[in-house]
């Protein structure tokens, strides 16, 4: 009875204490702009389908598509396990779902071979990071936080998944010797191999099972928290994140609708504009960048495909896009920690462009969509890159000096460089 | 040239239309090596009977390179008055020399008031092959040349056409050979985003020479483009690796012309 109670408050406060912050989350990404990502429903659906559940984007690179389908799947269908966890550990039975029979023992069969697959593709994630010292997984970036973020969730996945094994090993023990509620229950093909490791007293092997399953339910709770503040978050917003994805042709740029109006009564004076919200062209800050874009950046897990692509970062430019929604995550959730500690007004004088981002970041993008491409959730690195500019160009008419002289002739010549409209056509009476 | 380019100022003071507009662009307009591609579209457009028409001096920036570096209002700008011209002309289907122009007009102009069937000179070129309209014959032949192909990023990974370029290679019974990032994967030449217009920032390497170490991999005799920009960016590695006598830049129009003797 004790053990239930305990484990209903552990529950609860673990449940309560991520809904918390999983609002939070949500209440940053809102402090973005408006932007209609509601059309097409199906379209949308499918995409989410094929990118998120169906991990289409990561067969690029097999070895780790490979490796990450088991960690994927084992976390999708293990979950069925922790469903039991639960019940039992509510109502006090033991492993309550025993009732399905065969069934039963086919999916505990089944969880044992994914969590041993889980188990061998999180060590060989910890080498690629930490032996083989990838490429993909170094980068200026890449500083301590996010490569011992990396490590952490390696070793616990390594870790929940060694409880579960032993759990389970020391469970089919205790049901071969007969004791207590250990009915025979489960198929264990992978943990009976462990049977050489287990102590050879009941209550030796009672302890060790009922400390895997606490360890185990208690890692998750606590792995669940661990989520809002770690790049591990990408397990449940990669699906939100593909479904509100761009779903117009990558070399479509937005036209801003402000600047329309603008544009419109520049070249008609009777034309009166609609009324708009009025504000700034482009983005300073990450408040003001969308609120697809915000959520790009708590869906962003650091892997790196886009910065391996990107062409100014392969020829040693600063620009890195996996920086660009790094900073971008930073920045908000900065923003949300001062809204929480000084109210909503509070500015603290920093912004996302130059306290995070540099110019010269910003301006060694070739706008290639190598990047957009490249990742796995569908993230767009290059709409923040192009809100930059846009605010560097338009707000403050900071952009490099050659660029300046290039929109001169485009105002002046009407092409890019310095000729004589009037010679426009000469091309045609040459050979 | 052997023949008159016609202007749509003149078709309609005559009271005709043109089956195609073809948007020549500031580099196909400007740039010599570029020229030589637009007189070539055009040597093409006349050899298959197409009726064609340019806007010639009316022709304007589409804005594209003002957009990219973050100057929507003067893109804006440009669109618009791009459009009245247009529109004034009751423009129906465009094909652009160009893939930034391609996409401007195709994707950024229906917003503004623009819309068009927009093609790209490639897709153009196949839709003749695929017609019968136009073969590889009665010119220099690339039978078992090693052509290798730089997809441009607005025309493959900003609009997802990889197949139309490549379509008009096959017909001249050369050997084609990908290079390593090829198509979706395909690596910038170094010019877009406005970088075009501005030196790069500091780095280990330029891009478009990481490009032609690639290209170059692959021992081709000639490397196919279908950009102005990557035409630029391209011949410029090619020079640098002192490599212009063995391997050629060409644009697919100017191959076309080549394998029809035009």
């Amino acid at each position: 009875m004790v053990a239930q109670i305990l484990f209903l408050i552990f529950t609860l406060a673990a449940i309560a204490l991520f809904t918390i912050n999983f609002r939070k989350i949500i209440r940053n990404i809102r402090l973005g702009k408006t932007v209609d990502r509601n059309d097409q429903p199906q379209k949308r659906l499918l995409t989410m389908i094929k990118v998120a559940f169906g991990q289409s984007k990561m067969v690029v690179r097999p070895i780790p598509a490979f490796l990450h389908f088991f960690v994927y799947v084992g976390f999708v269908i293990i979950n069925i396990e922790v469903l039991e966890i639960m019940i039992d550990g509510l109502f006090g039975t033991h492993r309550v779902f025993n009732g399905l029979g065969g069934l039963y023992n086919f999916l505990i069969g089944s969880f044992e071979v994914l969590a041993l697959t889980v188990l061998l593709s999180c060590v060989v994630f910890l080498i690629r990071r930490n032996v083989l010292k990838l490429k993909r997984f170094r980068g200026t970036e890449m500083t301590a936080w996010p490569k011992s973020d990396a490590n952490y969730i390696l070793i616990v996945e390594i870790l929940l998944m060694s409880a579960f094994l032993l759990m389970n090993a020391a469970d089919g023990k205790l049901q071969t010797l007969g004791v207590g509620h250990y009915v025979t229950a489960g198929a264990f093909p992978v943990s009976q191999f462990l049977n050489g490791l287990l102590p050879s007293s009941e209550s030796a092997l009672i302890m060790l099972e009922r400390g895997c399953w606490w360890f185990h339910i208690l890692g998750i709770l606590a792995f669940l928290n661990y989520l809002p503040y770690s790049k591990h978050f990408h397990i449940l917003f990669a699906f939100p994140n593909t479904y509100f994805s761009n779903l117009e042709p990558k070399g479509e740029f937005t036209n801003m609708p402000s600047v329309t109006n603008e544009v419109k009564a520049m070249l008609d004076p009777s034309f009166v504009p609609a009324e708009t919200e009025p504000g700034k062209f482009g983005a300073k800050d990450v408040t003001d960048l969308t609120w697809v874009n915000l959520m790009n950046a708590y869906t962003c897990t650091e892997c790196g495909r886009c910065t391996s692509v990107c062409p100014a970062n392969i020829t040693g430019k600063l620009l890195s896009p996996r920086k660009i929604m790094m900073d971008t995550r930073d920045r908000i959730t900065e923003v949300g920690k001062n809204i929480d500690k000084y109210g909503s007004e509070h500015q603290d004088g920093k912004s996302l462009l130059d306290d995070y981002i540099t110019r010269e970041e910003i301006w060694a993008c070739t706008s290639c969509n190598a990047c957009v491409e490249a990742c796995p959730v569908n993230i767009d690195p290059l709409q923040i890159i192009m809100e930059l500019r846009r605010f560097a160009v338009m707000e403050e008419s900071q952009a490099p000096a050659s660029i300046n002289a290039m929109m001169g002739n485009i105002e002046n010549n009407q092409a890019p460089w310095k000729y004589s409209p009037a010679d426009r056509f000469n091309w045609a009476e040459g050979n | 040239m052997e023949f008159k380019v016609p202007t749509m100022a003149e078709l309609m003071a005559a009271g005709e239309e043109p089956e195609i507009l073809f948007w020549v662009g500031c580099a196909g307009s400007y740039d010599e090596r570029a020229q030589k591609i637009t007189r070539d579209i055009c040597k093409i457009l006349h050899h298959v009977g197409m009726k064609y028409a340019v806007l010639g001096t009316e022709e304007s920036c589409t804005g594209d390179p003002a957009k990219r570096a973050g100057n929507e209002f003067l893109f804006q700008m440009q669109a618009m008055t791009n459009i009245e011209v247009l529109n004034a002309y009751n423009i129906k289907k465009i094909v652009t020399g160009c893939p930034h122009c391609f996409n401007t007009i195709k994707n950024e102009y229906p917003g503004l008031g623009g819309t068009y069937e927009v093609i790209h000179h490639t897709q153009l070129i196949q839709d003749l092959i695929n017609d019968g309209k136009l073969k590889a014959e009665g010119g220099e032949s690339f039978k078992g040349k090693k052509i290798t192909y730089h997809d441009p990023c607005y025309l493959g990974r900003g609009n997802g056409i990889y197949e139309a370029p490549r379509k008009a290679l096959e017909v001249l019974d050369a050997q084609l050979v990908e290079m390593k990032r090829c198509k979706s994967n395909g690596l910038c030449c170094g010019a877009g985003g406005a970088q075009m217009f501005k030196e790069p920032e500091k780095g280990k390497k330029d891009v478009n020479v990481e490009r032609i170490d690639e290209a170059l991999e692959t021992n081709p005799q000639v490397i196919a483009a279908g950009c102005p920009f990557c035409m630029t960016m391209l011949s410029d590695g090619i020079k640098l690796k002192d490599k212009e006598q063995e391997v050629k830049v060409l644009d697919i129009a100017e191959i076309t012309a080549r394998a029809n003797g035009l």
